[in-house]
């Protein structure tokens, strides 16, 4: 019960600085102007990034998190990144008639996603 | 609202964003088993819904209570809830248990749902 509570208190510190870190660079990203979610995409590229380096580098929790899975992994690259503004800027784009910069955006979050995921994992030293 | 004020917003948001989903993926694990990423796909999928809400709500109001709250609510609760990097995690993961058509069932699957959701909470904000 003491380890639990305290993975929640990591996971809960972590989603602070990673929500508060997602803050920052979407208010710098957003000076590229507002036709195209950069900021989002920043984000979620270089936060699958560090969780794919992650993975490679803390051992991969069987049942409960470690103290540093929970603090990094669950808490400061979860708070980090987003799904929820993804989603509200891909449907935006659409309703306001921009289909081919809203499935752009969708490509390339899955795409630049996956690449930087693997990528950071390969970097870590992890392999199959 | 000042400056630091919205940073100390969309920080507590995003506190209880990320451990009301490591809490909701801990109970998916519980009750579905690990084969398949349930805890993360439900996540999105809410804070997809919630967000569209918040926003379409936000611009029908904008100077309501909702509105108001959007920093805390948006970009900090709803960005803690949903995560992209452990939806990755698991697009790896799965793909490199060899497990290709569930890898990729996963990912269309959640693009299909984290969209609905959004447009579905912007028409329950109507």
């Amino acid at each position: 019960m003491g380890h639990h509570l305290s993975i929640i208190l990591l996971v809960a510190l972590g989603g602070a600085m990673g929500g508060m870190g997602r803050f920052f660079v979407s208010n710098l990203a957003s000076r590229l102007g507002s036709a195209f979610p950069w900021g989002t995409l920043l984000v979620n590229t270089s936060g699958a990034f560090a969780a794919g380096w992650l993975l490679g580098t803390l051992p991969l929790p069987d049942g409960l998190p470690s103290s540093q899975w929970a603090l990094w992994v669950v808490g400061i690259l979860g708070g980090y990144t987003t799904v929820s503004s993804f989603s509200l800027q891909t449907l935006a784009l659409w309703q306001r008639g921009n289909a081919f910069s809203a499935v752009a955006n969708l490509l390339a979050t899955c795409l630049l996603g996956f690449a930087m995921v693997s990528a950071g994992w390969w970097l870590a030293g992890g392999n199959t | 609202m000042k400056r630091w004020q919205l940073y100390i917003a969309v920080g507590l948001g995003c506190a209880i964003g990320s451990v009301l989903r490591y809490l909701v993926s801990l109970g998916m694990w519980a009750a579905l088993g690990g084969y398949f990423p349930w805890g993360t796909l439900a996540v999105n999928v809410l804070g997809s819904g919630i967000i569209a809400w918040v926003a379409a709500k936000s611009t029908y109001a904008p100077h309501g209570s909702i509105a108001r709250w959007q920093p805390f609510l948006a970009v900090g609760f709803c960005g803690g809830l949903t995560t992209f990097s452990l939806f990755s995690l698991e697009t790896l993961y799965l793909y490199q248990q060899q497990l290709f058509l569930l890898a990729a069932m996963y990912v269309i699957t959640s693009l299909l749902a984290w969209l609905l959701a959004a447009w579905l909470g912007e028409q329950l904000a109507r």
